[in-house]
C-alpha cells in the first residue's frame, strides 16, 4: 500500500551544485563555497535561502565543539587557499597557451587542417571534434601527436573559419593566442 | 577505493543474460529498490561495463553509473542511485565533525557514529527508525561485511558507501576504531568520473 503512494515520491530529484558538483548541503567542504553560494542563489534561489540563512549557519556551528569549530575552519581555509592557487594556475596556463590552427597540403588543391593545444583551455577534444564536423558538415577526428598530445584533423582549408568559431564559442580562449599557420607539402624534411 | 582521479577502462556491453544475472544479483542484495527496478534497469536497454582500475567493474545505463563491484565483493551503489532512492539502503548516520574528514577520503571512524550527532541502529533519537537494519529480533544491528549507506547530521543526502568493518553491536561497547572499509564518497574519483 505504501509502496503505491511513494511510486511517484521517487526517484527522488537531488538538485547539484553547477560549480563543485556536490548535493548543494555539501558544497560548505569544498573550497570554492563562495562561487558555489553565488551558483545557487541565481540558480536554485529558495534552497539558497534555506541553506545560507544566518540561522543555518548558527545551527551548522552549534553542532560543533569550540575546538573542532576553530579546526574546521583552518582546514576550510587551506582548501580555499588551494582551490584558488589552482584556479590562478589554470589562469595562468590558458594566458600563456596557444592554439595552433595548421593548413596542411594533402594533395594539390586538397588541403586538411589540423587543430593543436585545445586541451590546454580545458577543452574536451573529441567532442569538439565531433562539433567541427557538424558545424562544417565535414570529416573531423581526433589524431595522436608524435610527441604526446592530440590535434583535431579537420577535412578541408577551414583554417579562417575555425578561427571565427573557436573565438566566438569559447570565451576562455583569447583571440591573441591562436596562430593560423600553413604546412606546404614536403617541406625540408625534418 | 576512489580517492585519485580515474581514468575509465573501454566501456563494453554487458549481455543480455549476464544482464539479467546482474539484475538479480542487485534484487537478491537491495530487495528494496524492487519497485523501481525497471525504472533503474529497464529490461530492453543496454546495460555497460566500464572497467576502472583495481579490478573494479562499474555498471552504468548509457552515462549514469548504477552499481560498481571490486571483484566478487558485493554490488555497491553509486552515491547517485542511493540519492534517487535513499530509503531502499540500510543506512547509518555521522555526525557533523565526521563530515571533512569523510569527504577528504578518510577512513570513518567509529567515534563519528557512535557521538550525539551520529545514529547506529536503535537510536533513541530515531523515532522513525530510519538508520539500521530492519529489525530482525536483534534490535536492527548489523553485522560486519554488510553494506552501509552513510548519512549525516543535518543533511538530506548520503555522502559515503561502504562495507562495514565492525558490526554495531561491538561498535556501540568499544567506541573506537574504524568503522568502514573502502566505498565511495562524494566528489571522490568515481563521482567525478564522466562516463559521457
Ligand atoms: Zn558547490
Amino acid at each position: 500500500m505504501a509502496e503505491a503512494s511513494s511510486s511517484s515520491e521517487f526517484p527522488k530529484k537531488v538538485v547539484y551544485c553547477g560549480v563543485c558538483s556536490l548535493p548543494p548541503e555539501y558544497c560548505e567542504f569544498g573550497g570554492t563555497v563562495k562561487k558555489c553560494e553565488e551558483w545557487l542563489e541565481q540558480n536554485h534561489p529558495a534552497m539558497h535561502e534555506k541553506l545560507y540563512s544566518q540561522e543555518a549557519i548558527e545551527q551548522n556551528l552549534s553542532a560543533l565543539s569550540l575546538d573542532a569549530q576553530k579546526r574546521a575552519e583552518k582546514d576550510a581555509q587551506k582548501k580555499a587557499a588551494k582551490a584558488a592557487s589552482a584556479e590562478a594556475k589554470a589562469q595562468e596556463q590558458r594566458a600563456t597557451s596557444k592554439v595552433l590552427i595548421k593548413r596542411i597540403e594533402r594533395n594539390k588543391r586538397k588541403y586538411v587542417t589540423a587543430v593543436q593545444g585545445l586541451e590546454q583551455f580545458g577543452l574536451d577534444i573529441k567532442k569538439v571534434a565531433k562539433d567541427f564536423g557538424k558545424k562544417f558538415a565535414t570529416g573531423s577526428s581526433v589524431t595522436k601527436v608524435p610527441g604526446g598530445g592530440e590535434e583535431i584533423t579537420v577535412q578541408g582549408d577551414l583554417s579562417d573559419d575555425i578561427l571565427d568559431y573557436l573565438t566566438e564559442t569559447y570565451s576562455d580562449i583569447p583571440e591573441d593566442n591562436v596562430e593560423c599557420i600553413e604546412d606546404k607539402k614536403k617541406k625540408a624534411a625534418g | 577505493m576512489f580517492k585519485k582521479d580515474i581514468t575509465p577502462g573501454p566501456k563494453t556491453k554487458v549481455k543480455s543474460s549476464a544482464q539479467r544475472g546482474i539484475r538479480q544479483k542487485v534484487l537478491d542484495q537491495y530487495p528494496q529498490l524492487e519497485p523501481y527496478i525497471d525504472d533503474i534497469m529497464p529490461k530492453k536497454e543496454q546495460l555497460d561495463l566500464v572497467k576502472l582500475p583495481d579490478r573494479i567493474a562499474l555498471y552504468a545505463l548509457s552515462a549514469v553509473p548504477l552499481f560498481f563491484q571490486h571483484m566478487d565483493d558485493p554490488l555497491l551503489p553509486h552515491l547517485t542511485l542511493i540519492h534517487r532512492y535513499p530509503h531502499c539502503f540500510t543506512r547509518l548516520r555521522i555526525d557533523r565533525g565526521a563530515i571533512r574528514f569523510v569527504l577528504s577520503g578518510a577512513s570513518l571512524m567509529v567515534p563519528g557514529l557512535t557521538s550525539a550527532g551520529g545514529r547506529l541502529p536503535g537510536n533513541a533519537d530515531d523515532t522513525e527508525g530510519r538508520y539500521g537494519g530492519k529489525d530482525g529480533g536483534d534490535g536492527g544491528e548489523l553485522d560486519a561485511g554488510e553494506v552501509v549507506v552513510i548519512e549525516a547530521e543535518g543533511k538530506e543526502n548520503a555522502c559515503f558507501v561502504g562495507v562495514l568493518k565492525m558490526g554495531t553491536g561491538e561498535m556501540k561497547r568499544v567506541r573506537k576504531g574504524q568503522a568502514l572499509e573502502g566505498g565511495h564518497y562524494l566528489g571522490d574519483g568515481l563521482w567525478q568520473l564522466n562516463l559521457a
